[in-house]
């Protein structure tokens, strides 16, 4: 019958619309800005820096080794070099970032720079309402204002935090005791005078049952 | 000038319209100067370039592994298969394998990319044809589940930067499978919702069968490639034909059209969808443990050997390939995209010649073209 194709879809569409009212499945919109979903732990939306405790600058684990500025597609970081050094969380002398910008404006949010990291120190924000009537300072964003603590990292990403934390903490041991051993080399060149322990006491090798016995 | 008697004369002009670039049919920023007899169709020229963003060039001053996110918004719908034509295409290039898990994982995330896009063509279509917003409301209702999948794996709903020389960038987060399987258990039910308000519909028949007919030989002949070719009932699916990554293993069959119309082109899409979802059963159901990604393929710093290689994949659109020429420098020596799109808009007028220019949107809509692909 010519029009029971159109009667079959309109059914179709009142059971949508009836059903948008008790089912979750066909209702899906939000009413944002005063709901919000939750984003996903690998949500990311623009770079940020971590530092550790509390000082921005001193805490800083960002080296400026470039490799961020290298790789960006957008080509939208920018890095000059400090000539100061800073020890890092293991002690060792690195260097730091004199200025170190992104200009978010151009940034594309791809995680390439997190991705390159390899001191752990650039990694993804997930801020997203960002919109500004000033165009041009508003979204260039500076070492200040990039630099975040690593409590909010572990808050946004925390199963990539608890994994980075973990092992930063046992670079730092590691450090710590190859720090030890060598102050302990360097402190005692003649051999210490503690007792060595002396030899295992001797045990008769035991004969297996099965062994032969040379006569 | 036509007599109709010998003393009055009809003048008759045929009238150039320009339908674009900012025409809400034309799915972004394209152009179609059409010259028309009266509601006819006489020529029509396609113009594009307006998204045009230099693509190509500047993968070829970045290095290999910067491009892949700029390869996410070539066709912005189907960010899945333009990352994995690119990063295939590398990996011929530079001799990388590929482990058994990641081939699985680019299979799945591939075929629901596959359902985001076919399903959202399908509502496109219609939108067309003048059924305003509900069937693409529809189409976008599944499409954000699958983003959402999308995001808890990759970080981001469209762009998403995913795929790796080698492998995948991350594994699946837990409870992600899981995920996978309800959204495919429940896209085959909504295909049937969306058939019952679609395909038996006298008014989407009237405008759809008969309209814009291609044919095999000139499908063929001009280098179509994908739902369109299929729909002119040739055979050639490259899932089947390279059989590349995991392909090979699964039982899926090859959709195909008789007539080559517009309506042939929409139940292709509907058919491969079907096929998709036995796809994504078999591949959820066997995937194999291991690693994502090859632990020595190289990241940062690649250089392959001097040579080329063209590396090509089925993305929802068609054939994507993607053609690298290396002088062993860190940056291709030359970036070469085979986009879809860009050749299965080149037939347009043939498809549209003779037909009114209420067709002419439908048309366009059954090609399937995505502005950022055409243009790059």
């Amino acid at each position: 019958m010519l029009g029971s194709g159109i009667i079959r879809g309109f059914i179709e569409t009142a059971r949508n619309f009836a059903g948008s009212y008790c089912s979750r499945e066909r209702l899906t919109t939000i009413q944002y800005p005063e709901e919000r979903l939750a984003q996903p732990e690998s949500a990311r939306i623009m770079p940020f820096l971590v530092f550790d405790g509390a000082d921005p600058k001193a805490g800083l684990r960002c080296t400026a080794c470039t490799i961020c500025e290298q790789e960006c597609p957008p080509q939208c970081i920018y890095i000059i070099k400090d000539a100061v050094k800073k020890p890092d969380h293991i002690g060792k002398m690195q260097m730091q970032p004199k200025v170190f910008d992104i200009d978010i404006s151009v940034c594309m949010g791809c995680g390439i720079c997190a991705e390159v990291c390899p001191f752990d120190s650039i990694k993804m924000d997930q801020v997203f309402e960002l919109s500004s009537g000033e165009r041009f300072n508003t979204f260039l964003l500076h070492k200040e204002q990039l630099a975040k603590p690593n409590e909010y990292f572990r808050k946004l990403h925390p199963s990539d935090a608890a994994e980075t934390d973990a092992r930063r903490a046992e670079d730092k041991i590691k450090a710590e005791a190859k720090a030890r051993a060598a102050a302990a080399a360097a402190a005692a060149p003649k051999p210490p005078s503690s007792p060595k322990p002396g030899p295992p006491p001797k045990v008769p090798a035991p004969v297996p049952e099965h062994a032969e016995v040379a006569t | 000038m036509i007599a109709i008697d010998n003393d009055t004369e009809v003048k008759q002009e045929l009238l150039e319209v320009s339908m674009g670039p900012h025409h809400p049919s034309t799915h972004g920023v394209f152009r179609m100067n059409v010259l028309l007899d009266g509601e006819t169709v006489v020529k029509l020229k396609p113009v594009f370039g307006y998204l045009h963003r230099n693509h190509e060039k500047i993968a070829e001053t970045n290095s290999y592994l910067a491009s892949i996110p700029y390869t996410d918004r070539l066709d912005y719908i189907c960010a899945m298969t333009n990352n994995w034509a690119y990063t295939l295409s590398v990996e011929k290039l530079a001799g990388i394998a590929v482990p058994p898990r990641a081939e699985y994982i680019r299979v799945i995330v591939s075929e629901l990319t596959r359902l985001i896009n076919h399903s959202c063509l399908a509502g496109f279509l219609l939108q067309d044809m003048g059924a305003l917003g509900t069937p693409l409301m529809y189409a976008f209702r599944e499409r954000e589940k699958i983003l959402d999948l999308f995001e808890a794996l990759t970080g981001s709903r469209m762009m998403h930067n995913f795929m790796r020389f080698g492998g995948c960038r991350c594994d699946l987060p837990p409870g992600w499978v899981d995920g996978a399987k309800t959204i495919v258990a429940h896209f085959g039910p909504f295909l049937d919702e969306f058939e019952a308000l679609l395909t038996g519909n006298e008014i989407l028949r009237a405008r759809t069968e008969g309209v814009g007919v291609l044919s095999g030989a000139l499908a063929v002949s001009a280098g179509v490639t994908g739902p369109m070719l299929r729909a002119s009932g040739v055979n050639y699916d490259i899932r089947k034909v390279d059989a590349y990554g995991a392909y090979g293993k699964f039982a899926f069959r090859v959709p195909l059209g008789q007539r080559g119309d517009v309506f042939d082109r929409y139940m292709v899409r509907i058919l491969e969808m079907r096929e998709s979802l036995k796809i994504l059963e078999q591949a959820l159901r066997e995937l194999p443990d291991g690693p994502v990604i090859d632990p020595k393929a190289k990241l940062r710093n690649l250089r392959p050997k001097p040579g080329e290689a063209y590396g090509r994949i089925e993305s929802p659109k068609g054939e994507l390939g993607f053609y690298l020429i290396s002088d062993g420098g860190p940056t291709p020596y030359r970036f070469r995209v085979r986009p879809p799109s860009l050749i299965n808009v080149t037939i347009l007028e043939d498809l549209c010649l003779g037909h009114s220019v209420a067709d002419v949107v439908v048309i366009l809509g059954s090609v399937d073209i995505v502005l950022g692909e055409v243009d790059r």
